[in-house]
């Protein structure tokens, strides 16, 4: 183990293992569960699984990597899905990306400075006909411009530096 | 009176949640149900008296008192105006829904409710629970065939041969599974079944278990969809409880346990043998074909995958014969197909029709067409796997066949309608960025090949365009589809040379005109002001990155071409209209 590594509650991981215990076929519920618990797959829960499912590190990991889900750091407080599918791309998904992008000062994948937003662009969260669409915290928000994709970023924003 | 607020996930992002909340402050008794397809209607909240009397769209929060009141007096004069236009009652008058059938008219979320509208009846038929003398395995196998009802995943593979190869494959442990891992961009078809109607896909692979004499069964589906897990968790709960599922199904010898595995965001997991490795808990890489799944599927056992829209049909053919579903469609495409309508479409939704109507009375017919007043270009169908078909051509049937004449397939059923905004060679070049990071990586076909179209495509939109281009792309897409080992790489090439089949100008004004006629691509736009139209406001100067804009206040202001990094600001800022893209 990396002396860099986080130190992650690993106890939590425990009912998951007796859930799936004997189940060698698990490896991909199991990691979404541990997403659930820490937000996203530390690396000393990476090798707590290995260990646990009796597979190397290296084989959780080549899993964790070929799965758009999974993260390897941690996301922001408000996770913010940005929809590129066909339908969000021929009615300007670019632009929206663009000015989430400009209004958070992040790229694809990134997270803010003060932890409060992460963006992901994904293939299609299935609401075409809103399209263009983003989903923060599993809510959808439909029928996007750029300046209304704006606006709920900063309401979101607000509310949460009043909370 | 009854409301009723459809609570798919396309209504919920559009209010459905909130009109609900307001109404049931209000003391309302409120039922829910999915989706009904008219997502451009959305929300919809529908008023009952034993049968439909009103269909209310657009219903915002602000509505719910009046609607509260029309319901409770039986009055509706104070919401004439919530009413569904006349022109819209078209859109499900000119459908035939077997898949959909409940969808947007039942609680999905009601075992009473399901089996209110014939709801398990399929299966106590075969089981001959229901005072008749039952079906065997075989006989169900026999009713498919008849009904000539093929995969709507879309490959189209005949369903009957499949469930026939799994149950006369050798082993005693057999397993079904459906592929809900609904991965094609533009198309949600699946997903509103599920969380419309998920006991109709319940019954429906019971049906298959049965048949191909498998007692586990999994449906696997897209993470991205969270109502429909949890709909669907709630749906094999209550089937359990009422002995639908689980030992003994209703006091028979036939078991089968059904369980859900949420996929983890991989668009090869659609392929069949890639989410058995997925369902294994590996990579979802795709393994060679034969040994095909009846065979060696999920731990190398004998294993049926169908996708949920062809799981949907299967109560519906059981209960009213094979022979009623195969009247429907065409020679070689039976029944009925789903799609998903989206786009540049005014009416957008989901539509079920008969198969053989055209492309155009779906589009123009039932969609009504391209919204905005702009002109059609061409409909995508297929999504990534699938081709662009232009207008010359909207006389094409629904057809396994016919469409895939054109170079398009019919696909999952998503049709993705375009004007003439948008640039054909940038829709190529977006599918092919889809596809190179999708490409699970195993052959190098697909995962070079992709990436080689990928930057090529890249190159002509950024007008950096060679003679010889084309040629290049439609050399890579034949040893692309020749060489790759699974379905994504064989058909990742469709996108590509569907647009150059049909829209080979608009490639040639990239490359040697250095022209997008769509106005699209951003590094081969040009623009100016109008000094006629431009008021000297100021505002495109302020927002230009650039500076490239000067001018002073009430004056005409100029574009500085030299300045320009074409980032449409200036287009998007302007109140009159002043600057023109080209």
């Amino acid at each position: 183990m990396c002396k860099d590594c986080a130190k992650s509650d690993l106890a939590l991981l425990e009912p998951v293992f007796a859930e799936f215990e004997g189940d060698r076929h698990a490896l991909v519920t199991i990691l979404q569960r541990a997403q659930e618990i820490y937000g996203y797959l530390p690396t000393d829960v990476v090798y707590r699984i290995a260990e646990r499912q009796g597979v190397s590190p290296a084989k959780v990991l080549g899993v964790a990597t070929f799965y758009s889900q999974f993260r390897l750091k941690p996301v922001g407080k408000n996770l913010i899905l940005l929809c590129k599918g066909t339908a969000c791309h021929v009615n300007g998904a670019d632009s929206i990306a663009a000015a989430l992008m400009d209004e958070l000062g992040i790229g694809d994948g990134g997270t803010t400075e003060d932890g409060m937003f992460s963006l992901k662009e994904v293939a299609c969260l299935g609401c075409c006909s809103l399209s263009p669409v983003m989903m923060i915290n599993e809510t959808a928000y439909g029928s996007l411009t750029p300046q209304k994709a704006r606006d709920i970023v900063r309401k979101i924003a607000a509310e949460g530096a009043s909370s | 009176m009854r409301i009723v607020v459809g609570e798919g996930s396309c209504g919920l992002a559009a209010g459905a949640g909130k009109v609900h909340a307001a109404l049931a402050k209000l003391g309302a008794d409120v039922g829910i149900t999915g989706c009904i397809g008219m997502c451009y209607l959305e929300p919809i909240v529908d008023l009952y008296d034993g049968a439909l009397v009103a269909r209310l769209v657009r219903v915002q929060e602000s509505d719910a008192e009046r609607v509260f009141k029309a319901a409770e007096s039986g009055d509706l004069s104070g919401v004439e105006d919530l009413k569904i236009p006349a022109e819209d009652e078209e859109f499900l008058a000119k459908q035939t829904r077997i898949a959909l059938r409940h969808c947007g008219i039942i609680d999905p979320e009601s075992l009473d409710a399901y089996r209110a509208a014939d709801g398990y009846k399929a299966i106590a038929k075969i089981l001959g629970v229901d005072g008749g003398p039952g079906m065997t395995p075989e006989q169900v196998i026999e009713e498919i065939k008849t009904s000539g009802l093929a995969g709507r995943g879309g490959a189209g593979f005949p369903t009957w041969f499949k469930w026939n190869a799994a149950r006369n494959a050798k082993g005693d442990e057999k397993y079904l599974i459906c592929n809900a891992d609904e991965g094609d961009p533009g198309a949600f078809m699946d997903r509103a079944v599920i969380e419309s109607d998920p006991h109709s896909l319940v019954e429906g692979m019971l049906i298959a278990a049965y048949a191909i004499g498998a007692s586990q069964a999994f449906v696997y589906v897209r993470a991205e969809y969270p109502l429909a897990i949890v709909r669907l968790q709630k749906a094999i709960r209550d089937a359990e409880e009422a002995g639908l599922l689980g030992d003994g199904i209703l006091g028979t010898g036939f078991s089968c346990r059904l369980r859900i595995k949420a996929g983890a965001g991989a668009f090869v997991c659609g392929e069949e043998t890639a989410l058995i490795e997925s369902l294994e808990g590996n990579r979802g890489m795709p393994r060679l074909k034969p040994p095909f799944p009846a065979e060696k599927g999920y731990t190398d056992k004998p294993s049926n995958i169908n996708n949920v829209e062809t799981f949907a049909n299967v109560a519906w053919i059981v209960l009213n014969g094979g022979a009623a579903f195969s009247a429907m469609g065409t020679e070689t495409s039976k029944g009925t197909k789903v799609f998903a309508l989206t786009g540049k479409i005014r009416r957008g939704g989901l539509v079920e029709v008969p198969m053989g109507l055209t492309l155009r009375d779906v589009i123009f017919g039932i969609g009504g067409g391209v919204r905005d007043g702009r002109r059609f270009k061409a409909v995508q169908m297929g999504g990534p796997s699938g081709g662009c078909i232009p207008e010359s051509l909207l006389d094409t049937p629904i057809d396994y066949k016919a469409l895939g004449a054109t170079g398009a397939i019919m696909g999952s059923g998503g049709m993705v309608v375009m004007d003439d905004s948008t640039c054909m060679v940038n829709m190529a070049r977006f599918f092919l960025d889809f596809t190179a990071k999708e490409s699970c990586g195993k052959c190098v076909h697909c995962r070079i090949g992709t990436k080689r179209l990928h930057e090529t495509l890249v190159r002509i939109t950024e007008g950096r365009g060679r003679d010889g281009d084309v040629e290049l792309l439609e050399e890579l897409c034949k040893g692309i589809k020749d060489g790759a080992l699974c379905g994504l790489g064989q058909t990742a090439p469709n996108p590509v040379l569907t647009t150059i089949r049909y829209f080979r100008d608009e490639y040639d004004a990239h490359i040697r005109e250095r022209r997008c006629p769509a106005h699209e691509c951003a590094a081969l736009r040009t623009f100016s002001i109008d000094a006629a139209k431009c008021k000297g406001c100021t505002a495109c100067a302020k927002k230009c990155p650039a500076g490239a804009i000067a001018g002073s206040l009430r004056n005409p202001h100029a574009i500085d071409a030299s300045k320009c990094v074409k980032c449409g600001a200036c287009a998007a800022t302007c109140r009159f209209g002043a600057v023109e893209v080209l």
